[in-house]
């Protein structure tokens, strides 16, 4: 019963594609594949909007919307009907062809990167052996897409906003490599499946996660970060930076593209969250041994759940960061914190099992952080803001 | 340590998250058209114009009641220029019974009105007054914005209501007023009676009465044009 129940989505795809004839058989079962990735995340993205309109509400002390349908869940399909409705401007000197293109492409790409994600044991469209590396090629494409928006609408601040978007994304996407490449260093393999098997082990009832080491502990906080910047998510959404763009790069974007930009900045978010669940949270592991009668495809998206929380949390809670503040942090902060987590890792595996490996490991990384914390604290001059002139 | 404050702020972030679930002192949303909060005394929106149904014969006769004399004080003073009236041709018994003017045409376009009171504060005979009724939405943005004399008409216990310490005020203001206006006529009557009598002995001019003096000095005043506390 629990296996079948684990096993629901693959035996359903295996009904349905034993319903076909023999040579289609294969083609129908990645069709059907292909067809539920296409109709979950969008749907979870309609949940999502709504959720984190409420989630903010919340943290500002506010409602929220609730006048579409009960507590307003149907608000997505009121949005929904009002961007298809509106009309679809594309400005005169635009590239049409290529200010068409634009949210195609970073949908299109948004949507491949979810093919190698298993999402529950055996639930795994393409199980790729280099799974992670195609990933990281699909999420660098979106940065294509972004710069192709904001070139084609010739707009000055699509420009500036497709031009902050790609400086920003190449950046995070080093940190966002390095941050993954410990996991790879672990497990000796670029593949999904066998990345979330490595953690799908027990002792005395817990999980083997990576997240529970000093160096996946480390990797994942660097990783959440750049994930929030290679998702253009606040702190780091200065792509859009409403006060100063306008919107950035979909600026001349309106109607159902611009829900199609929209559309792909949630499933960028879901995807590289469901990476990093992948990587550090075990994936579809459950999180206690006890608990492991549960299906896995519910971990999995509890996970995921778990992280968009975290991002509308974060986005309720920090304010916007400046150009050089965030290429700072990136390249003098995040970047040489990778490079020291690489060597903490190859540590950890070569120090072989016991209590040394966790506090050599850990005094490493804490007094890294806490030393280039502090210097970075010292040269800023924190306190109440002094006035040159005004005083 | 660095991310020290990234840390409080979320802490202070999900403080209002649950807190706002439990604590209403923290979800202070009321969700208008359901929840109202009762307006405050001090609300301005739209100015009305109040009548006196209670001296009138017909309580309902807003009309007759109307105290505004078509002075146009209002009208010239109006810095948006949103007042529209007509003086009226022949007189009325105002609120009081005396002969005025009324007002044949009164609109205000509230779509250019700014609410700044100053017809309020203009007005001699606290007739014109602000309102608080804000939902005032119409599908006409021109002649559904163009309120005239009826829909602006509103009684004096519709003020109370809604401003009872400026409406107090401005009752005991009007009733002191009105009181000396009567002392006035009284008084000029009697110095007229007394100056008919004393008429035929002007052959042999006598000094006036001290207190007659006095009584012309008033007189001379009540006949002044009509000024404030009327």
């Amino acid at each position: 019963m629990q296996e079948t129940l684990d096993q629901i989505f693959v035996l359903l795809q295996h009904r349905l594609m034993g319903a076909l004839p023999a040579p289609w058989q294969s083609l129908g079962g990645v069709v059907l594949g292909v067809v539920a990735i296409v109709c979950v995340f969008p749907a979870l993205f309609a949940l999502t909007t709504v959720f984190e309109r409420k989630g903010l509400g919340r943290i500002q002390n506010r409602i929220g919307p609730n006048r579409v349908g009960p507590f307003g869940l149907l608000q997505p399909i009121a949005d929904g009907i009002k961007s298809l409705t509106k009309e679809d401007i594309v400005p005169l000197s635009a590239d049409a062809a290529v200010h068409f293109l634009a949210p195609v492409v970073l949908v299109v790409t948004v949507f491949m990167g979810f093919a190698v994600l298993p999402m529950g044991r055996n639930m795994v469209l393409v199980d790729m052996d280099a799974g992670l590396l195609f990933y990281f090629a699909m999420g660098a494409s979106t940065e294509l897409a972004v710069f192709m928006a904001g070139w084609s609408s010739r707009n000055k601040y699509s420009l500036m906003g497709a031009m902050r978007a790609v400086a920003q994304m190449i950046s995070y996407e080093v940190v966002l490599l390095l941050s993954s490449v410990t996991v790879v260093m672990m497990t000796g393999s670029l593949s999904l499946t066998k990345i979330v098997e490595a953690q799908n082990q027990y002792t005395w009832g817990l999980p083997h996660w990576f997240i529970f080491s000093p160096w996946g502990l480390a990797g994942f906080v660097m990783y959440a970060i750049a994930a929030t910047a290679e998702t253009n998510r606040s702190p780091f959404d200065l792509p859009e930076g409403e006060s100063e763009l306008v919107a950035g790069y979909h600026t001349e974007y309106s109607g159902f593209k611009f829900a199609l930009f929209f559309l792909g900045e949630y499933l960028a978010m879901f995807s590289i969250s469901g990476l990093g669940t992948t990587l550090f949270l075990g994936g579809w592991s459950s999180p206690l041994a006890s608990l492991a009668w549960v299906p896995s495809w519910i971990w999995f998206f509890a996970k995921l759940m778990m992280s968009i929380f975290v991002f509308i949390w974060m986005r309720g809670t920090l304010p916007r960061l400046r150009q050089d503040q965030l290429m700072n942090f990136a390249w003098k902060f995040i970047l040489p914190m990778c490079l020291l987590n690489l060597m903490v890792a190859a540590l950890w595996r070569f120090l072989g099992e016991g209590w040394l490996r966790w506090v050599v490991c850990s005094a490493i990384l804490v007094a890294a952080y806490a030393g280039m914390g502090l210097n970075e604290l010292r040269r800023k001059q924190i306190g109440p803001r002094r006035y040159r002139y005004a005083e | 340590m660095l991310g020290e404050g990234i840390l409080k702020g979320m802490a202070e972030t999900a403080r209002n998250f649950v807190g706002s679930f439990f604590s209403a002192q923290r979800l202070t949303t009321v969700q208008y058209p359901e929840e109202r909060i009762a307006p405050y005394e001090a609300a301005r929106v739209f100015p009305f114009l109040v009548y006196d149904s209670k001296n009138t014969a017909d309580p309902a006769d807003w009309e007759a009641g109307l105290r505004c004399v078509a002075c146009q004080i209002c009208e010239k003073e109006c810095p948006p220029k949103c007042i529209y009236i007509d003086k009226s041709k022949d007189k009325k018994p105002d609120a009081v019974g005396k002969q005025q003017f009324y007002p044949a045409r009164f609109d205000i376009d509230i779509s250019v009105c700014m609410s700044c009171q100053i017809c309020v504060e203009v007005c001699p005979f606290e007739a014109i007054k602000m309102d608080t009724e804000f939902e005032l939405s119409t599908v006409d943005r021109f002649g559904g914005l163009l309120l005239d004399r009826k829909q602006l008409a509103k009684s004096n216990e519709y003020y109370h209501r809604i401003h009872p310490t400026e409406a107090a005020e401005v009752d005991d203001r009007l009733s002191e007023g009105r009181a000396k206006t009567d002392a006035k006529i009284t008084a000029g009557a009697i110095s007229a009676a007394i100056r008919g009598a004393e008429l035929p002995a002007r052959v042999a001019p006598k000094p006036i009465p001290e207190s007659a003096q006095e009584d012309i000095a008033t007189r001379t005043a009540a006949e002044r044009p009509k000024g404030a506390g009327n």
